[in-house]
């Protein structure tokens, strides 16, 4: 059923006669059902002219209005024959009511610049699908992203002032919020195009995204006047872009009198030269998250690559042979790896393993089922003996918070090989086993204070235990607050961590091999690996 | 790290071993054997100590005093360093004096930077104690980051033990 009524017939007509397609048409009056903006251009043509064509005067009026410009269509290279009866192109009316253009979209409407004409039909809709399909993606739902050009705004303006101004006379008030607005209505539109073609449903919260730009050729030239009307609402532009920017055009035309707007662009809004321009399609998967935990069995390998000047100081380390896996197998763009602190180059993990995550943006491949995952796992760890990993699990984004958390907040348990310069005996260390929760102030150490700002930081010794081994050596267990620097507690780091072993003994102290064996976090859960 | 048992001198290297370079300053100022040994550290931190045959790690020196004002309008306990990048630190040339130390028997000695840099810290444990700086290990006086150009290469006597 065609949605306007009596009443709207001199809104409609003013617009049409002024170059607006049908469904813009129906947005000025307020027709905020979805039905009628779905079906088919042709028919909307249709129907509206013969809503419009009630008496014969009408007829002639709108015959003896001036020709409307000619536009050819993007991809059509036919041309359009323009020995018409009404001395020009017009979509508008026809004599012969039987008559349906062939080619329905040969102007580009005054106020959506073909937005609404083509641009929400199948035809481009499969176009944009097909795009989304040959990238190779993998999704059970998705959210469309539409950017218009900025312009699209200042007709929609144009024509509200227009159409206020019409409805003023027969004393009618028309609110901006009576108006349907354009994204929404396109929308309306594609979004069951796009589940159909794609066989998926759009939704708000989807991480898949597909994205559009569409651009205008005389963007700047429909928005010049606004940067001598409201000069301070636009900021000099970055690289080569437009300084008409969006945000800045709505800001703006918010500011803007009506008087001044309509001494400056035409009102009714004038036709436009061209059509709108899909410039970008895009598609786009937000970043998902891997947990679990990992050991190392390596003293010879670091967390992150190990580069200075271009050259490679060791070979490979955690973060990459944990995550070029996964980047592999979910075919992302990249990865960010992240952990609940970390341990030295020479310094093994051992015990449950320190927690880890790692980011995969935009990646292509994201259903995995827990088999799936095992084998990843699995995968990882015949990969390399220098690192194992346990409890691999997709996470959510607050994984990362975890980690932080980890890295701040949990104690951590060390093994210490401790060398002392004087002879001792086993009476000499077991007063360390009897302190509890022995305060230590640490200066930055050295070995860090060229990227470390300089400070000191208190820390907590919780507990510790010693195990005799001979005259000079000795094994030192510890349970740390987070942050402590354990070496430099064993060797006191020229006296700038005070008190340290050697302090405590009254003599050097220093130490020769380290090994983390817990990380007292309980996150990620852990699985029955 | 080496895990091998060891006797009184550890077999494996010791922690300055493990992480610093030795260079040697002689006679540092013309003055004979006023010798600094500065351990620097491959991420440009440099730590000036005394080399051993200095004369006040002899024996029978006893240090009086240190002194870290080394002009009226400077003094070396007042330099603040904030931030990562240690901004407010206070310039070197090889020649600054770093502190001044009184004897017992009278003769007082200066430390110099020997190093072009910035000043990171000063101990100050030595303040209190005075003696910890002849103790073996303990015998630093300043930490420095130095400019990577202006390390004294030609001064390099051959590594001790």
């Amino acid at each position: 059923m065609f949605p306007l009524a009596e009443k709207d017939k001199s809104i409609a007509r003013l617009l049409f006669s002024t170059g607006t397609c049908p469904r813009c048409i129906f947005r000025f009056c307020g027709v905020d059902f979805h039905a009628p903006y779905r079906l088919p251009y042709k028919d909307l043509l249709r129907e509206l002219e013969n809503f419009l064509k009630t008496e014969d005067d009408d007829l002639s009026l709108e015959a003896a209005k001036p020709p409307l410009k000619k536009i050819r269509l993007q991809d059509e290279e036919t041309q359009i024959d323009d020995q018409s009866q009404n001395g020009g192109e017009m979509i508008a009316i026809v004599k012969d009511e039987n008559v349906i253009p062939e080619k329905p979209y040969l102007n580009a409407c005054n106020i959506c610049l073909g937005i609404l004409q083509e641009f929400c039909e199948k035809k481009f809709i499969k176009k944009v699908c097909q795009k989304v399909e040959s990238s190779g993606y993998e999704f059970t739902n998705l959210v469309f992203s539409v950017s218009f050009p900025p312009q699209l705004s200042v007709r929609e303006h144009a024509a509200w002032l227009l159409v206020k101004q019409e409805m003023g006379k027969q004393g009618l008030s028309l609110g901006r919020d009576d108006i349907v607005q354009l994204k929404e209505a396109y929308k309306w539109i594609s979004h069951p195009l796009f589940s159909e073609e794609l066989g998926v449903p759009v939704d708000g919260k989807s991480l898949f995204e597909v994205s559009v730009i569409f651009a205008h050729p005389e963007t700047d030239e429909d928005c010049h006047f606004l940067s001598t009307s409201c000069p301070d609402c636009f900021k000099p532009a970055k690289n080569k872009q437009s300084v008409f920017t969006r945000m800045a055009v709505v800001k703006a035309l918010d500011k803007i009198k009506d008087d001044d707007f309509r001494k400056k662009f035409p009102c009714p809004p004038n036709l436009p030269k061209a059509f709108c321009s899909a410039v970008e399609i895009q598609c786009a998967h937000g970043a998902v998250f891997v947990a679990g935990r990992y050991n190392k069995y390596s003293r010879n390998l670091p967390q992150t690559p190990w580069i200075i000047d271009g050259e490679r100081k060791l070979e490979s380390s955690v973060e990459e042979l944990i995550s070029s896996q996964l980047l592999t197998v979910f075919k992302a763009e990249s990865f960010n790896f992240s952990s609940s602190g970390r341990e030295d180059v020479d310094v093994r993990t051992l015990g449950n393993g320190r927690p880890f995550a790692v980011e995969l943006v935009n990646p292509r491949r994201v259903q995995f089922t827990s088999q799936d995952i095992k084998e990843l796992q699995q995968k990882i760890n015949i990969s390399s003996d220098k690192i194992q990993v346990r409890d691999l699990q997709l996470v959510t984004r607050e994984a990362i918070g975890h980690m932080k958390e980890g890295e701040e907040e949990k104690t951590k348990t060390y093994s210490a090989l401790v060398w002392t310069d004087k002879a001792i005996q086993k009476k000499d260390i077991e007063f360390l086993d009897d302190l509890k929760d022995l305060q230590i102030n640490q200066k930055t150490p050295l070995r860090v204070l060229h990227r470390r700002p300089l400070a000191i930081r208190v820390r907590i010794i919780h507990t510790m235990e010693t195990h005799y081994i001979d005259e000079h050596h000795f094994r030192l267990h510890l349970k740390t607050q987070a942050g402590t620097y354990i070496k430099e507690f064993v060797h006191g780091d020229f006296g700038r961590t005070k008190p340290n072993i050697g302090s405590l003994m009254n003599g050097t102290a220093d130490i020769l091999e380290l090994d983390v064996e817990s990380v007292d976090v309980d996150w990620p859960p852990a699985l029955d690996n | 790290m080496a895990a091998e048992a060891g006797g009184a001198s550890a077999a494996a290297p010791s922690l300055v071993d493990r992480y610093f370079t030795r260079w040697y300053k002689a006679d540092v100022k013309g003055k004979p054997c006023e010798d600094h040994c500065i351990l620097q550290h491959s991420n440009r931190i440099c730590v000036i100590t005394l080399a051993e045959s200095h004369p006040l790690l002899q024996n029978g020196k006893t240090i009086k005093s240190i002194n870290y004002q080394i002009s009226a309008n400077c003094s070396r306990l007042q330099n603040k360093v904030s931030g990562k990048f240690k901004r407010g630190a206070q310039f070197l040339t090889e020649l600054a004096p770093l502190c001044r130390i009184s004897c017992s028997d009278g003769e007082e000695y200066t430390v110099s930077s020997c190093v072009r840099g910035r000043l990171m810290e000063v101990n100050e444990n030595i303040l209190d104690k005075p003696s910890i700086l002849q103790e073996k290990n303990l015998k630093m006086i300043f930490t420095v980051e130095f400019f990577k150009r202006n390390i004294c290469r030609e001064d390099r006597f051959p590594l001790l033990h």
